[in-house]
This record gives C-alpha cells, structure tokens and sequence, in this order.
C-alpha cells in the first residue's frame, strides 16, 4: 500500500470510475521509492491550488496497474514512477521517472488549463 | 508580497535541516524551514538505513517522515516544494522570498541544502532518462531483467549497485574514468568475484545513442581518445553529488568545489549564517554527521541571538573563532 496522502486508485473500477468523474486527472503510478515520493509529495502540496485537477497514485505491483503499465505511451519507459495525465479519459500526456514541481505545472497548464475547463 | 518574521530560517530540510528545525523549536525559536523538493533529502534515496544508531532497520522516507513529524510537534513551520526566489544574507535581517509572492525574514540563517546527483553531461542523457538511464538502482533495476546495462562510476554505491542490478540483468558492465577504484576494498572485491560484472577502466561516455529508448553508448578511452559504440539496454550513473550551493555563491564563502567553509561552530563567512549536512566542507558525509551538524548549526544560531538580545548594539567579533582562512 502507498504511504501517501492522495487519493489511491485500488481497483479497475475506481480507475474508470474516476476517469469518468473528472474531466482532468494525473495519475502517478509507482512505489514507495527515492524517485516516486518526491511526485506524490508535489501533488499533495499543489492539489490545493489545482482544485480542477484530480490527483491520484496507484501502486505499481497491484494487479490493476496494468491500466496503466500497458498504455502504448508507456512502453518505452524504463523508470519509476509513470505519471499519466488524463483529459476526458484520453491519455494527452506521460512522463517516466522524477519530475520537478516545475515540470509538473508545466504539464498541468498546458494541458489542464482552468478556462479550457470550464 | 506577504512578509512574515522568524528568528531563524533554516533552507533544506534533509535530516541536518529537520535536526536543526527541531533543536531550534524545542528552544521556543520561532523556526521555518524551506525546501524545494521532497522533505528528506537524500534519505529518500535509500530504501533501507541499517546503520542509524539505536534504529532497527527503516527506510530513509520513514526516517525522514519521522524527524519532520518532530520537527513540526516542536512547533517548527516547514514549506517544501517552493521556489527560492531570492536570497539575500547580507543585511542584519536575512530577507528569503518564495514562489515571487512570499517573504520571509529572520536575523538568522541555516543552510542545510545538501547535494544533488552528479550527472555526466552528456548528449543523449537528458533525452534518455527514465527510458534506459537511471540514477536508482533499487527503484528501477527489475526493468532490465535479462538485458546488457552500464554501470557508470567507481565509488562504493558504484559497485555495490552493480553488484545489486546483477541480480536482474544478464551482464553489468562499469564504466569508470579512473585506472583504480575510489570505493571501499571490500566493495571493489565483491565486484571483482561477481561473473556477470566486466570492467571498462580509463573510460567514460561521450553520448547516449537510441531512439525511443536508450540502445547505445560511444564510450571514449581516455588515454587514447578512442571511441567505440556499444549496444545496451540500460545505463545506471553513479558519480557522486556535488553541493547544492549555488544559491549562495558570493553570500558565503564556498572552496573550489562549492562546498561552504564553516568554523567549529558551523559559522560561515557571513555573520548570521549557518551551514549544515552535505552543503558543507566536510570530509564524511552520513545521515549521522548530518544530524550532528544540523544541532551544532542550530545551538550556535541560539547562541548567536542570545548574544544579540543581550548586546543587541555591539559587534561581538571577538568571541567568535576565526578558523575561516
């Protein structure tokens, strides 16, 4: 189980149902390892000013995490954690590894702007 | 811009900055500690600590978890994953702004903010990271089950790395700059007897080649300026860290490689400012001598405000140690 503070997707049908919730969704998929709490740890520190935005971690090992494992955007990554982004249910970005709380809101408004989500 | 008064600021929040957060705190300071990353530092980056003493086994986030729970129980503010926007440790108030929209002040400072991962700089790094060039073997590893990777570096985490990803990788082969090893004997014997583990001595990359994952490296041997492609899977980097002191070049007094010159009582160059942990000239660098070093950097800086409360118009130079060359 992730030790985080987010929201967990432990199931296929809390993924879906949380696609289908929100129009905008990052989901950081991994373990409790050095290059995956710094992301879990900046999405629960920048939720509070992105209220338009859903965040959620799902554990890498579940049987679940397939939704994400084998997405085509993933399949040449070879580092934790993958981080999706969601926009009405369509994949519109991914990254592989660490990122900086500057490369995430980069991400986040670009394609999750507030007036494109209204 | 909001403005808000500390007695002091403590900047990193690895476990010299959480130490000093807690001493200062439980000293009735008002303390604010700021980071801009994850709160830990480089404990995160280990997943089991086995030599904390009086601490069973734990990992560097529980570890870490644990100290900032403490520092924030004694009262210590902490703000992580800000921007320091400015910096300026001249004046008798030390003025630190965040994020462009927040200021924060304090007649005392600690720089507590560690070392970053020395990468290679070299073409294909950036592009390839996470798809084939790793900094964290333990995170990372089980992707390259069955395959050729690189193990670049010649220290302790250099080899003990490559020992570890030999347990999922058909062949490790290290890459290292030097014609000898700079890690521990045991380590470099360890290596030694491992059969999956080659040795490439005198070398380094000069690119990273693929192209939607990393395939090749051009590693360059040294002594001749020869190159060769060799195709891999993945590329594990381990060269150390270098200081995260830019922020500060020209406030403190640093030596050539950037690490701050402090006293004995963790005293740098400029009065007021303290410095802790990796950030500073040192010659080990353990989440212990971290943690002794964010308490002696903590009880100086009362000592320093205590002395100013009680002569707050006098230079009190004379009773400092001038060690600082």
């Amino acid at each position: 189980m992730l030790q985080t503070n987010l929201e967990h997707i432990g199931s296929e049908e809390e993924f879906h149902e949380t696609l289908a919730a929100h129009k905008n969704v990052m989901v950081c998929c991994g373990r409790m390892g050095p290059m995956c709490i710094p992301v879990y740890e900046l999405m629960d520190e920048i939720r509070g000013e992105y209220t338009h935005v859903a965040f959620r971690d799902l554990e890498f090992d579940a049987p679940h995490a397939h939704l994400i494992r084998t997405l085509p955007e993933c399949q040449n990554f070879r580092g934790l954690p993958f981080t999706v982004y969601f926009r009405d249910g369509k994949v519109v970005k991914t990254t592989s590894s660490i990122q900086s709380k500057d490369q995430v809101t980069d991400i986040l408004d670009e394609h999750f702007a507030v007036n494109a989500a209204q | 811009m909001d403005t808000r008064a500390f007695d002091v600021i403590v900047i990193g929040a690895g476990p010299a900055g959480l130490t000093a957060g807690i001493y200062l705190a439980r000293a009735k300071m008002k303390a604010l500690i700021l980071n801009e990353g994850a709160v830990g530092g480089q404990m995160v980056l280990t997943h089991e600590i086995a030599n904390y003493p009086g601490v069973d086994n734990i990992s560097g986030y529980q570890l870490a978890t644990t100290m900032r729970k403490q520092a924030r129980d004694f009262g210590c503010e902490i703000k992580s994953n800000v921007a320091l926007t400015r910096i300026d440790l001249a004046g008798d108030e030390k003025v630190i702004e965040v994020n462009d929209k927040e200021r924060y002040l304090a007649r005392a400072v600690v720089i507590a903010t560690g070392g970053k991962p020395r990468t290679l700089g070299v073409p294909g790094e950036a592009e390839f990271r996470g798809k084939g060039i790793s900094y964290c073997a333990t995170c990372d590893g089980d992707f390259f089950l069955g395959k050729d990777i690189i193990v670049v570096g010649g220290g302790n985490s250099a080899l003990e790395e490559a020992v570890s990803l030999t347990k999922y990788a058909d062949s490790v082969t290290v890459i290292h700059q030097f014609d000898h090893f700079q890690a521990f004997p045991h380590a470099v014997e360890e290596a030694r007897r491992n059969t999956k583990i080659k040795f490439i001595m005198e070398s380094t990359i000069a690119e990273f080649q693929g192209n939607e994952s990393l395939n090749g490296a051009v590693i360059r041997h040294l002594p001749s300026g020869d190159e060769t492609k060799f195709a891999i899977d993945g590329a594990f980097i381990f060269i150390g860290y270098i200081p995260n002191t830019s922020p500060f070049e020209g406030a403190v007094l640093v030596n050539d490689t950037g690490e701050i010159v402090v006293n004995k009582a963790l005293e740098t160059s400029q009065k007021g400012v303290f410095a802790a942990g990796d950030s500073i000239e040192k010659k080990y660098r353990q989440i212990t001598t971290a943690v002794a070093d964010g308490t002696i950097a903590a009880l100086s800086a009362i000592e320093y405000l205590r002395q100013r409360r009680e002569h707050p118009a006098a230079e009190r130079e004379g009773a400092r140690e001038t060690a600082l060359a």
